[in-house]
């Protein structure tokens, strides 16, 4: 385990020695602002000190930027003939998994983070309530290490950024609208009740729900914990294949 | 020292290595010969552990590649063919990122290794460019220099000459001459005359199959009085 440090390094930096880094927070703060102070976020509107407005839209927008990020991990390394530079060093595949994994995570919530003045206003402009601001914070990393893990895996599976951006988009909104009761309630028309409870599991939306209410459930903080895990072992296997 | 036993590949319904055997021992610089498409690279692959072969073994210093990766990875320097590195870091950023992983982990000794890797294959003027920038031969010079970072026992060098131009090639090759006394060295490369000049030992391989082993000299005597490039065709005629 002790070359995850060099490869997470290496490539935590690397967002920040391309544009991608500059231009991937810029874009990321710029439109969740934007969408909070939006009529339909209703910042404002609200009357509430809190940042519920400013969160509702982070399950959504991840489902675009999340796969952003991730689609280089591996599909880039494969299409420069580096996956072989690396893969001669010795290093196992897990190490190199998680240390990519660890980096985009890291990355993912420095961006999350940086919206830190967002919670400063509300702190000005009303008496928030502190403990939900850090469990939402929270939740939207855990959430945010969930869509990556996703995103490494499709990654993990083509030479194409195209195709790897493609499939993390499907899966992540897959993953989104397992928690809206239309949806569910096709698969519940299709499937017997009790598999499509199962399946309404997955979602991310109703796992990150609670966080925003300020309750850190185990039961949700296990469900990211464990999607990042599946997700991991799927792409070290993927990559020994 | 590296031994090869009845290594294969197959890609579909192509067998790209089929029972390839050889070893190198300490002090050769073995030409790995034969035409594009013949199982030159693929070999490499298998022997630095970046593909699993479908049967016969490969072994570094004795340790076998398929039940020790890291093991046999950590004693070989390898230059994979075009010379692959990240583009958006510097020479010296990537050479540093090299050492880390090898196990130089203090900043002394990092740039130790770095700093020798960097004279070794002059690099020093391009240091701190970013390797994206770099002549198609700085970039290969690179490459070498990962490979040697950490002066290991045996090298694996795919085409390390391909693409520079005479004088570069002269001196990657004095470079590898000089390097080889204590070390297992394999080119691969389809320029012969590079075979005469540094090799002691010489393997042509055709359609995956190992068609001579032995020295420049002994393939020279042959075909008496031909060039060595007509000994070439004859020998891989198949491929053709």
């Amino acid at each position: 385990m002790r070359h995850i440090t060099p490869i997470f390094k290496r490539e935590f930096l690397g967002y920040f020695r391309s544009p991608v880094a500059y231009v991937f927070l810029i874009a990321f703060l710029g439109i969740s602002v934007s969408l909070a102070f939006s009529r339909y976020g209703g910042f404002f509107r609200a009357g509430v000190a809190g940042l519920e407005s400013y969160f509702t839209f982070f399950p959504w927008m991840f489902m675009f930027l999340v796969p952003a990020v991730g689609m280089r991990l591996w599909s880039e390394e494969k299409r420069s003939g580096t996956v072989e530079l690396l893969f001669t060093l010795p290093v196992t595949t897990l190490e190199a998994v998680l240390g990519k994994f660890l980096a985009g995570w890291a990355f993912l919530a420095i961006a999350i983070l940086l919206s830190f003045p967002m919670a400063l206003t509300v702190g000005y402009l009303g008496a928030p309530d502190w403990g939900v601001i850090v469990t939402t914070y929270l939740g939207a990393i855990l959430m945010a290490g969930g869509y990556l893990g996703v995103c490494s895996l499709a990654s993990a599976m083509t030479k194409n950024q195209v195709i790897s951006f493609v499939l993390s988009l499907g899966a992540c909104a897959i993953l989104l609208f397992l928690g809206f009761s239309s949806f569910t309630d096709t698969l519940e028309g299709m499937l017997p009740l009790a598999v499509a409870d199962a399946l309404a599991n997955f979602s991310f939306i109703t796992h990150f729900d609670a966080f925003t209410k300020g309750i850190i459930d185990p039961k949700d903080v296990v469900f990211f914990l464990s999607l990042m895990g599946f997700t991991l072992f799927l792409n070290v296997v993927v990559l020994e294949r | 020292m590296i031994e090869v036993q009845g290594l294969v590949k197959t890609y579909g319904n192509k067998r790209a290595v089929d029972g390839v055997t050889f070893t190198v021992k300490r002090g050769d610089i073995l030409g790995f010969l034969g035409p594009n498409g013949a199982g030159k690279s693929t070999t490499m692959k298998m022997i630095t552990g970046f593909l699993r072969p479908d049967a016969g073994r490969a072994t570094v210093d004795g340790i076998d590649v398929a039940e020790d990766p890291v093991g046999v990875k950590s004693r070989l320097g390898y230059l994979p063919e075009s010379a692959p590195a990240y583009p958006e870091m510097t020479v010296e950023e990537f050479l540093g990122f090299i050492a880390e992983i090898r196990g130089f982990r203090t900043p002394a000794a990092k740039t130790a290794q770095v700093d020798r890797a960097i004279k070794l294959t002059h690099l020093a003027p391009v240091r701190k460019q970013s390797i994206e920038t770099l002549s198609k031969g700085f970039k290969q010079r690179v490459g070498f220099a990962q490979a040697m970072l950490h002066d290991p026992g045996v090298l694996v060098l795919d085409e390390p000459t391909d693409g520079l131009d005479p004088n570069q090639k002269n001196e990657v090759r004095s470079l590898i001459k000089s390097m080889a006394v204590e070390k297992a060295v394999i080119l691969s490369t389809h320029i012969l005359e590079e075979v005469d000049a540094i090799c002691n030992r010489v393997i042509i391989i055709s359609q995956g199959k190992v068609v001579a082993d032995e020295t420049p000299a002994q393939l020279r005597a042959r075909k008496p009085g031909a060039r060595l490039d007509e000994i070439f065709r004859d020998l891989t005629r198949g491929d053709i």
